[in-house]
């Protein structure tokens, strides 16, 4: 925790053209990445993208098809997963049912001989950092989903494991206490200064919480980035379609309205929707089209709007003044939307 | 019709098992409790329906039925304990390392020895424990001498006898071990050996107990294994075909019959804690 930073500079994990292939199937199809000390990296994606597979290889849960795995500049690649230095945070937790919540946490002290006075006093400021003092003796089965959670965070950061994988370990609990649980496991991860790689299909979670994010398709990394990158300069027309929505501009109405050939994306809150009068402004795109559909969706508005110069983009308007009424009734209504031009990104391909 | 009267639909649907259940089982199991307590009129041997607990006094006082009373219940803990050991690690090669393609041919081999007939099995085993069969040359080979029939004969042909009874509980208890508790113990640093003594086996120990129900009421009652391979001893179920065919005492063969019934409530009674019940 207090390691000079200098100390952090080195690289916790690298991967170098991992593959994996199950029979026919390519679940993970070259992936080359470098995780650095003290780093809370995501890999978002869709299921199926690989992103699970590449955690698991790096648990040693699976064997690689071609590839290396480097744990600290160690290459671990062909070792079983009881000899890296690495804990999981499962999807399911795993909790052993048969032992308490302690004697969960103590389980990898005690396979590493730690004895029981040692062993009683790391369990409980795990117990502690995850704020579940005094639940030593109950039964995972005794315990709330959240609790589990914390149960299975501490039983992994007990053994101060140079690298933590999480695997969607908030996909069980509800909204609130998801939203609650991604600071928690932030600032868990600022303290205890351990790299975390957690792996998510939730694009908001990984932006809420990451330095960089790898967003996965198709068993390759489409692009790599800090979150306000990938959401503001998406690479792909898959990224910006995943990471927000996609609104697209493409061909004939990129052209027409912003004046170059190509594939655009607009992020739908960096449009301003105006009267079809209003006057042009310099350094703005416009583009004229017809409300399609409002929603109303409490904090803001979404609209559609229909191009003339064809295709379509969504819009979302913050409620911060005028009438609700006002907004609902545009549906039909002529409209100009305008945006500043370094808002529309330009993407590589389809 | 029916639909209109959900309390004479379920009448119909549960009276004929009911009545079975009532009738048939447990009143057959009251006619024995009733009828240890006639006795048979040692002249005549007809037997007179008078309330007395002599069938029962003979049992305690004559050392012959304690040692077969013993005897039986030490050849059932060893059947299961036998059937325990061989069958875990076969439970726990078909449920978590077999490809499914493999586990439903191992799953069909476990199943297959019960469509032969109990005889056929008895008969096998007694010709391979007799001078000459496979089990005397295996010994004979290694310059040992063949037990030849006898408790160790029976114990294990009753344990081959039942041993699908052990492996299928044990199977479906791993059928429900998630295999991510598998991996945490591994990933927090355990080798297999240590996960099997410290997540398997005490999460499967319910099906375990579930599996030794079966084996240890089924060896508590069995009396033809023995008489085919067991040489000249006796258990509790000889004792009371014996008493039932030969000497027509119904009243002892009931008393005796009780010995396996009081001893089996005890076991469930005593395992009912572990959860076995409830992987029945």
């Amino acid at each position: 925790m207090s390691a000079p930073v200098e100390e952090r500079v080195g690289t916790a994990v690298s991967l170098r053209g991992l593959r994996k292939s199950f029979g026919e199937v390519v679940a993970v199809d070259g992936v080359d990445l470098d995780l650095a000390e003290g780093e809370f990296f995501s890999m978002l994606g869709p299921s199926g993208s690989g992103k699970t597979t590449v955690l698991r290889m790096i648990a040693g849960f699976e064997e690689p098809t071609a590839g290396q795995i480097l744990l600290g500049g160690v290459d671990v690649t062909g070792r079983p997963p009881y000899a890296r230095d690495v804990n999981t945070v499962f999807q399911d937790y795993a909790l052993f049912p048969h032992m308490s919540v302690l004697q969960n946490v103590e389980y990898g002290l005690r396979v590493k001989g730690v004895d029981r006075r040692a062993r009683r006093t790391q369990a409980g400021e795990a117990l502690e950092t995850v704020r579940l003092s005094g639940f030593g003796d109950r039964k995972p089965s005794q315990l709330s989903g959240g609790q589990r959670q914390r149960v299975a965070l501490a039983r992994a950061l007990v053994n101060r494991p140079k690298v933590l994988l999480l695997d969607e370990p908030l996909g069980a609990l509800d909204l609130k206490l998801r939203r609650e649980m991604q600071l928690e496991l932030k600032a868990l991860q600022r303290d205890v200064g351990i790299t975390f790689v957690f792996v998510t299909h939730d694009q908001e979670e990984a932006l809420t919480m990451s330095d960089r994010i790898a967003v996965f398709n198709g068993g390759r990394i489409e692009q790599l980035a800090g979150p306000a990158e990938l959401y503001e300069r998406p690479a792909t027309a898959f990224v910006a379609g995943f990471v927000g929505t996609s609104n697209l501009l493409a061909d004939d109405a990129a052209e027409a309205i912003i004046g170059v050939p190509g594939v655009f994306t607009v992020r739908p809150e960096k449009i301003r929707l105006q009267p079809a009068g209003a006057p042009a402004e310099p350094g703005r795109c416009t583009a004229l089209g017809v409300v399609r559909e409002v929603v109303y969706l409490g904090a803001a508005t979404q609209s559609v709007v229909d191009l003339d110069a064809g295709g379509s983009l969504l819009v979302l308007q913050q409620n911060e003044g005028g009438s609700v009424q006002d907004k609902l009734e545009l549906r039909g209504a002529q409209v100009r939307l305008t945006w500043h031009r370094e808002h529309a990104v330009e993407i590589g391909g389809q | 019709m029916l639909h209109r009267h959900p309390r004479v639909r379920l009448a119909l649907l549960l009276g004929p098992p009911m009545l079975w259940l009532g009738v048939a089982y447990l009143g057959a199991l009251a006619a024995l409790f009733v009828t240890a307590l006639w006795t048979q009129n040692g002249f005549t041997g007809v037997i007179e329906r008078q309330w007395t607990l002599d069938s029962f006094r003979t049992l305690f006082t004559e050392d012959v039925y304690r040692t077969i009373a013993l005897r039986t219940i030490g050849v059932a803990v060893l059947v299961t304990l036998v059937d325990a050991v061989v069958a875990f690690p076969i439970a726990l090669y078909m449920s978590k390392v077999a490809r499914p393609g493999l586990r439903r041919i191992l799953l069909v081999a476990v199943l297959m020895p019960l469509w032969a007939s109990y005889l056929v099995k008895a008969y096998a085993w007694r010709g391979m424990f007799s001078e000459g069969g496979l089990v005397s040359s295996a010994f004979n080979a290694v310059g040992l001498e063949s037990p030849g029939y006898g408790l160790t004969a029976t114990v294990v042909t009753l344990a081959y006898l039942w041993l699908p009874y052990m492996i299928l509980p044990i199977y479906a208890g791993l059928e429900r071990l998630p295999n991510s508790l598998l991996e945490a113990s591994a990933d927090l640093g355990a080798r297999t050996g240590h996960t099997i003594r410290r997540v398997i086996v005490p999460v499967v120990i319910p099906a375990m107990v579930a599996g030794s129900i079966f084996t240890f009421s089924l060896t508590l009652g069995d009396y033809i294994a023995v008489r085919i391979v067991g040489g000249t001893n006796q258990l509790l179920g000889n004792v009371v075909y014996d008493n039932v065919g030969a000497a027509n005492n119904l009243p002892f063969a009931a008393a005796v019959a009780t010995i396996p019934v009081v001893v089996m409530l005890v076991y469930l009674a005593a395992v009912r804690r572990t959860g076995a019940m409830e992987n029945l």
